[in-house]
Parts: C-alpha cells; structure tokens; sequence
C-alpha cells in the first residue's frame, strides 16, 4: 500500500488519537484492539532469518519493496506487541526508504508508551523500529526494485 | 522491627505481618497510580529498613578499605565486614569462619567452583551431573569446564509435577561422576528438592555436591554439616539483603586443595616477580577490594530473618501459597506449571491462548509486579514445552489481600487479551 500523507502527519494522527483515552487501560483495550485486528503473516515468513532480536516476545518482520516504496509485514506471539507492530507499520509502511530513514519515530514517547512499558520491552519497540529502518536502508541502496 | 514483631516471632505464633509490612518502606510506594504488590521475590526480594540504614550508616561513619589499613576508621570498616561472615557461617551451621568465601552471589560462587575445581579435578570422560530444573548460573559455568576438559554433563530428568525423577539420578550415577551439582529450590517452579538424599547417593559413588541454595536460603532451614554437601551458594539480594554479595561454602580440606580463582588484592600473602604466594582461606579466594558496604549490610538481613524465624516465615509463605493455588484454579484456562508435593513460594502458571508477556504489561499497568518468560531456566520451559510463564513469587511481606488483587488482576487481563 502506497501512503502519500507525510509520516510526520500519520505520527500527529496517532498521538491525537491517543488524547481521546482517559486512562491507560483504555489506551491497553485499543493497542490489544490493534493486534487482534493486525493481518497474520504468511507461515513461510515465520522463520528464524526474519526474527527481530531484542523482544522478550517473538517478532518476525518482513519487508518488501515496490515502485521506490517500502512496506512491511509483521507479527507476534504477544497481542500488546502485535498491536504496537499495527502502529509501527501503519506509520512506516508505503513510504520510500528515505522518508523512512528520516522518520524520528518521536509518537512512541509522545503517546507515552516509552514511559510507561518495562525498560527490556521498549527496548523491544526499539529494536523493531531499528530492524524496519535497516531495511529501509538496505532498500536504499538496491539500484532496481526486487 | 516492631516489638509486637519482635513478640510474635518468639513466641513463634502467626506474624504480625502488617507490622512487618511497614518495615520495608518500598512497600508504600504506588506504581501506575496503584499501591505496589510485590509477587518477583524470587528475582530478588525486598530490604527491610534495617539493611537500608546499615547502608547509609557505612557510607556515612565507617567508609574505609577492609583489612589493610591500620587507623581506627579501617579497624571498625574491617569489624563490620567481618562480622557478617560470622553471621552466614551461623545462618547455614558452617563448620568454620574460613570455610564462607565472600562472591558477587550464587553464580559467582557456581563459577568459582566450576573453574577452580572443575579445572584442576575434571579428566577426559569424567562426568558432571546438573539436574533439568538448573538455572543458567548452574548449567553454563559447568558446560564451560566439561568442554574444557572434555568431560560429560549429565542431567537428571524431571516429571510432568515438576520434581526430579531420583530412579534415573540413581541410574545416571557412576564411578565416573565426579561433582552433583543441583539446585536446592527451583526458581521457575518452586520445587523443594531433596538434597539431603541426592547429596548422600552422590558421595556413596565418590562424587562431590554442590547446592545451589539462592532461592532456598530465605525459605528453608539451611544447616551445611547436617547436609553434608560440600559446597553451598547463596545471593544477600534474595535474602532481604543488598546486590552484589553473596557467599560461597566449601568444606575446608576441599577449599584449601583448591587453585586460586581471581588473582591480585587480599588473596595474596607475599609477591615477588618470580613467584606469588597466596593467602589462607577464606582470603585465598576474596581477589580485589570488596563489595564492603553491601557486606556490611548483609548481616542486618540475617539478623532480621533469624529474628522473624524461618519456621514463622515458611508458615506464612505456605499459606499465601496455599490460598493463590485454590484460587487460581477457580480461574478457566489456567495451567500451573510444577505441582510438586514439596514446593517453595512460587505460584508458576500458563493461561490457554494468552502469551505470558501480555499478562505481565497488563499486571504491571495495575501496580502489580510478576515475573513473566523463561525464568533463566530455558531447558526447562523446552521440557514442558512452553515459551515461559508467568510467576508469582511471595515473601513473608507479602498478604492474601494483595494475591486477591493479582486474581481480580488476571480475570481482567485474560477478558481482555483472550
């Protein structure tokens, strides 16, 4: 899927949405929302080559590259982390490795999820966000679309 | 300690546990706008305002380095240090003062074993049995040194109640065997092991025993010559006392036989550039300046644990114990991992469909603290295959009230994930 909105402005878009919850457990029912609603990922990508390391829980992610964009795919064995993996990928995913690499990512903190997950699990979130823009910068630097 | 604490511990009748709540201050803290339960005691338990102030109390009247210096400051540093050796060496009924070597804690103690002993005593086709509850502290230092030596790890199974299955210990025993090493609680599912038994089948075949005692010590009676194990580990953190110190106990003739671990500091005796000589027990193994004030402080725990009483404390742990088991069963989808006749405070439990992870998020959002993944015992989750669990572990602190919040906590927790 190609997004032709700036990241910047899905960031903007996620963190207002976050204001309207009064309190953290309903900012906890939405994300569990996000991840039981996030599309499951095809078995043959469930392998070990594809696993983000850094997660307490169990990551795959999978990108792909068409027409100078990027999109990802991922999943979890944790609904919480699959729901923020859904954030991840609906900032990211559609934008050219560019934009990607360039994207501070600075909602997470914004929306308070830093803060308040665990150190080893926002180091997760972390390592997630550092895995997509590798492959952004592999992309980057392919001289065709694969 | 309060002196109706103090009162009910003598008399050895239930404790006062509200008036040992208000001694570990960080009990009134709140987390995520919720008081504070506490149920990851055995990652490392919390410290009574008695081993805070012992701190405090070291930083500000007595800092100074231990055993060298010869004005008053060091003498009183030295004493203070020194006092909770005595202190451990009573705690577990050691023989002698030399034979408790002061460690970082229960792994430092497993390695110092592992690459002393293990080095110089380990052949080609010797072999070392662990048991298949270990943490990694107790698989990893001794898969280093059978390697090294090219010996055989050997690891004794366990049940589906989670309890070692003693028939195949038996059948895995032979002249060959040359340490046990075991763990005396299971960190992951609270099992008692019997380790008076594994440790007297162990020396009928000639082979030494190491107990691995970090999460047995604040629990159970410790008493070393009663047990005859040859060596015991123990962690301060998980007894009430500070990080980084712990004690290693080795039987004399066995300590003294063995090489030097860490060189340089108080484990010398004379240096030369030709040659070192090395310093009698128990300094022979304590290399660099010590961890002084968290020793200090260490002893203020054990103080405080004798003064409790472990046949209170247990009693009381028993019963928390008791009452989460009945009432997590009331609970549909939940599977306890390791149901073992003889268990510590450690409620270990699945829930169908629900990742462990998502539990732990949803808990901690309610102030309530478990411990959730594989527990540093990976083998062990592969045996029951299963990523992790969540875990509950109580101490003496710690109230029916606050596992009713940890039940009120999951039912919510699972509606919502499930």
């Amino acid at each position: 899927m190609s997004e032709t909105r700036p990241i910047s402005e899905i960031e903007e878009e996620i963190i207002e949405e976050f204001a309207l919850f009064d309190s953290w457990d309903d900012k906890y029912e939405y994300i569990i929302d996000l991840g039981k609603k996030l599309q499951p990922l095809d078995a043959v990508h469930k392998k070990d080559a594809n696993k983000v390391k850094g997660c307490q829980s169990t990551v795959w992610l999978v990108a792909d590259y068409k027409n100078g964009k990027v999109t990802y795919q991922a999943e979890s064995d944790a609904v919480i982390v699959k729901g923020l993996i859904s954030m991840l990928i609906r900032v990211l995913s559609g934008h050219t490795p560019d934009e990607i690499l360039d994207a501070d990512m600075d909602f997470i903190n914004k929306i308070g999820m830093t803060s308040h997950l665990a150190q080893t699990r926002s180091n997760g979130l972390r390592a997630m966000v550092k895995q997509m823009k590798h492959y952004a910068l592999a992309f980057k630097s392919l001289k065709f679309d694969v | 300690m309060s002196n109706e604490t103090m009162t009910a511990a003598k008399d050895n009748k239930t404790l006062d546990i509200a008036a040992i709540r208000e001694d570990f201050p960080i009990l009134r803290r709140q987390v995520k706008g919720h008081p504070l339960v506490y149920f990851d005691n055995a990652a490392t338990s919390q410290k009574p305002r008695e081993v805070i102030d012992a701190l405090v109390y070291y930083y500000t009247h007595l800092n100074a380095n231990v055993h060298r210096g010869i004005h008053s400051l060091a003498e009183e540093a030295t004493a203070a240090f020194e006092a909770t050796r005595d202190a451990i060496r009573a705690f577990i009924n050691a023989a002698h003062r030399e034979e408790i070597i002061y460690t970082k804690g229960t792994t430092e103690g497993i390695n110092l074993v592992a690459y002393t002993w293990g080095r110089k005593n380990l052949k080609a086709g010797d072999e070392v049995i662990i048991s298949g509850m270990e943490h990694h502290s107790n698989i990893v230092p001794w898969q280093i040194v059978c390697e090294e030596q090219k010996a055989v790890l050997k690891v004794i199974p366990v049940n589906d109640q989670g309890e070692l299955i003693l028939d195949e210990y038996a059948k895995l025993l032979s002249e060959k065997t040359k340490m046990v090493a075991v763990v005396h609680v299971s960190n992951a599912l609270g099992t008692v092991n019997p380790v008076k038994e594994i440790i007297r089948q162990a020396h009928d075949k000639g082979a030494l025993t190491l107990i691995d005692g970090a999460q047995s010590s604040l629990h159970l009676d410790i008493d070393v010559q009663d047990l005859d194990c040859d060596f015991f580990v123990l962690s301060a953190h998980k007894m009430l006392g500070p990080t980084g110190a712990g004690a290693l106990y080795g039987k004399k003739e066995l300590l003294e036989a063995m090489p030097v671990f860490l060189g340089g500091g108080e484990m010398i005796k004379e240096v030369t550039f030709e040659k070192t000589t090395y310093n009698e027990l128990p300094y022979k193994f304590e290399a660099g300046t010590p961890n002084i004030a968290d020793f200090v402080a260490f002893k203020p725990a054990i103080d405080y644990i004798n003064r409790l009483g472990k046949a209170n404390i247990r009693r009381h742990e028993e019963e928390l114990l008791d009452y989460a088991t009945w009432n997590i069963k009331e609970i549909p989808g939940v599977k306890i991992i390791g149901e073992a006749r003889e268990k510590a405070s450690v409620l270990s439990f699945v829930i169908d469909g629900v990742h462990p992870q998502d539990v732990g998020i949803l808990l901690d959002n309610k102030g309530i603290a478990v411990r959730t993944g594989h527990h540093c015992a990976e083998p062990l989750m592969n045996r029951f295959c299963i990523p992790g669990t969540i875990r509950a572990s109580f101490a003496v602190y710690n109230t029916t009230e606050e596992i009713d919040r940890l039940m009120d906590g999951l039912k919510k927790a699972i509606k919502l994930l499930a």
